[in-house]
């Protein structure tokens, strides 16, 4: 038997596709170098605050002091204000950006939202020192003569509202941050609006819904799990974000004990003090760098837990 | 005003208890009590099946309707009635505005961009087009399931069916309770899908899902039930199933369905509108007869070429 005459047009096979190869490679040696990219940062923190660990132990997690003259550190201050501060920020925009979402995905017409939505998402393009140099000529005086007055008068007796308020302070950062993740929450969460089947829409106009019932009931809950993901990409903004909270948080190395005390977060204390840092505090001040990396990773992974448990459904 | 402007009426009118009239919509004087008898061509001598004592009165009629999107024309100038608790089938060629006839009827069309109308639509007398009319109310009276099955994902069998009845306003748990078994019931589900109720509405399968959806129709308790293609997606025993089902409400609901397959339109359809596309690329209607007649000698040469399958 021989293949020499060959019955079909089917032609023989040419051997290994090489383009196919290279590619299939190139892509895999994309991904691994990234991830290679985030296990070498955490490495490079982890070995370059190592000192500070093996000093404080879990300590430098749990320690409430940050002290240079006793060489005392400790990171809890700078989570409270990175977690405080992010918190505000969410609970402000991700209601503000999901309505302004909805509206832009089911209710704008389409020549007024491609606009609006062009303009909103410039507003992520205001650099985080201007809008910071704002914070403190406009907004720090601004919320400090009428909301925080207005909040304190009203409910100051509750020892998370309690006064003074200087302008400067966790709840301004979290109003700054506010405005910073509003963009991402309201373009994104258009996006995952608008990829919503019609057919969705129409099932419930079908019945008898009004616009609000269809934007709510069918439209929304479809797109939860892109929804979630819109604001946690927000909150990933928020708690990584550096310049803007550093110049209107108040640069305070202490637990913050209302929502207008001063206080810091991890990426701003670093920020302020790193230049200046020797030794220990140096080595310390790398650790939080592990600590916020860790927090980020964390919360992102609890987001997407949360939006595959969801996203599942109703039980089976 | 609502002078009849068109000789609707050839076939000797059949006197029809007057239908009550629901709250929700606001009547309006009709000239012919409890709707007007169908636009059926005038039986000519000796052919059986067209005796004009058994044309119903007509549920819903259409006046000079025009359907456009933007500029363009897609529905021309249709004039038709719908006959009470029958089953109307709407067939024609692709492209020649079947769906978008059916979608103006309960005033979908408007939500599609640029979508625009003109003429009349009148349930019970009432042009649904009216100002007084709104298009939330008219859509719980005229009930639509879709060419895909689209329950809703994130709902339960449960909830998917009690949706309509959960809008504007809370309703009773034990209420919901009963319509959840009457519908599936009604809609044959209800054995399948008893020990499952609060399973995700997309765990069932496409035809047990298009089941669902008309279950979910009929839960607002509509009067009409407009079926867009409802089996083109199922495999042949479940488009069987909703064909059985369809026969079923027959009585009950007056439905209009929108199909391609004209094997399904002579089985299930009492009456059958043949549609066609002018060379302006409007759908039109060519003829409505009783479904016996348009299958087997049909007026007009074109319909009696697509239903032979001669073009189309």
């Amino acid at each position: 038997m021989t293949t020499l005459s060959r019955p079909t047009r089917l032609p023989a096979r040419r051997g290994p596709r090489r383009g196919d190869r290279a590619f299939a490679a190139g892509t895999r040696w994309a991904g691994i170098a990234i991830v290679s990219l985030l296990v070498g940062i955490a490495i490079v923190l982890a070995v370059e605050s190592w000192p500070a660990w093996r000093a404080f132990g879990t300590g430098l997690l749990t320690g409430t002091t940050w002290d240079p003259t006793r060489d005392i550190y400790g990171a809890v201050p700078f989570i409270v204000g990175t977690l405080a501060t992010a918190f505000i920020a969410v609970v402000i925009a991700a209601p503000v950006g999901l309505l302004t979402a909805i509206y832009l995905a089911e209710f704008a017409d389409r020549r007024l939202a491609t606009p609006l939505t062009f303009t909103i998402e410039l507003l992520a393009a205001i650099p985080s020192v201007v809008l910071g140099l704002w914070g403190i000529f406009v907004l720090a005086p601004l919320l400090r003569d009428t909301l925080d007055a207005f909040v304190i008068a009203a409910l100051g007796w509750i020892p998370l509202f309690a006064g003074p308020s200087y302008g400067f302070g966790v709840s301004t950062a979290g109003v700054i941050l506010a405005i910073m993740i509003l963009p991402t929450i309201v373009s994104i969460g258009r996006e995952v609006l608008r990829s919503v089947p019609a057919a969705q829409r129409e099932a419930m106009y079908g019945l008898g819904a009004t616009r609000w019932e269809v934007a709510t009931r069918a439209v929304l809950p479809y797109a939860r799990s892109g929804v979630v993901g819109a604001v946690i990409l927000g909150l990933g903004r928020a708690l990584g974000e550096t310049l803007a909270v550093t110049m209107v948080i108040g640069n305070t190395d202490a637990i913050p004990t209302s929502v207008f005390s001063q206080g810091q977060s991890i990426a701003s204390k670093i920020a302020v003090t790193f230049n200046e840092s020797t030794g220990l505090q140096s080595e310390s001040l790398v650790g939080l760098g592990l600590i916020l990396l860790a927090m980020t990773l964390l919360l992102n992974a609890a987001a997407r837990l949360l939006v595959a448990r969801t996203a599942r459904g109703p039980r089976r | 005003m609502r002078e009849d402007p068109v000789e609707m009426s050839v076939a000797a009118p059949v006197a029809a208890p007057p239908e009550p009239q629901r709250e929700a919509l606001p009547t309006a004087p009709s000239t012919v009590p409890g709707g007007a008898p169908l636009s059926l061509a005038p039986p000519a001598a000796g052919i059986p099946g067209a005796a004009p004592a058994t044309v119903p009165a007509a549920k819903i009629e259409i006046r000079d309707l025009n359907l456009y999107y933007g500029p363009f024309r897609a529905v021309r100038d249709v004039s038709m009635g719908i006959a009470a608790n029958q089953i109307t089938a709407i067939i024609g060629p692709s492209g020649c505005g079947k769906s978008t006839f059916l979608r103006s009827i309960n005033r979908m069309h408007e939500l599609t961009r640029h979508a625009s109308m003109d003429g009349q639509v009148l349930l019970d007398g009432v042009d649904v087009y009216s100002p007084e009319v709104d298009a939330v109310d008219l859509r719980r009276f005229v009930g639509m399931v879709f060419q895909r099955p689209n329950p809703f994902p994130t709902m339960s069998i449960y909830d998917n069916v009690v949706a309509g009845l959960r809008l504007g306003g809370g309703a009773r748990k034990a209420d919901l309770d009963e319509v959840v078994e009457r519908c599936l019931r009604a809609a044959g589900l209800w054995d399948e899908v008893k020990d499952k109720l609060r399973a995700g509405g997309t765990s069932l399968s496409g035809g047990q899902q298009q089941r669902l959806c008309i279950a979910r129709a009929l839960a607002v308790d509509p009067e009409v039930i407009l079926m867009d293609e409802p089996a083109s997606a199922l495999d042949p025993v479940a488009t069987l199933r909703i064909e059985e089902l369809m026969l079923e409400l027959r009585g009950r609901f007056t439905i209009v369905i929108v199909t391609h397959n004209m094997q399904q339109a002579s089985r299930v359809s009492d009456f059958t509108a043949f549609f066609s596309m002018g060379e302006d690329r409007a759908g039109y209607l060519v003829e409505m007869d009783r479904t016996a007649r348009i299958f087997t000698n049909p007026r007009e040469k074109l319909t009696e070429d697509y239903v032979s399958g001669r073009f189309g």
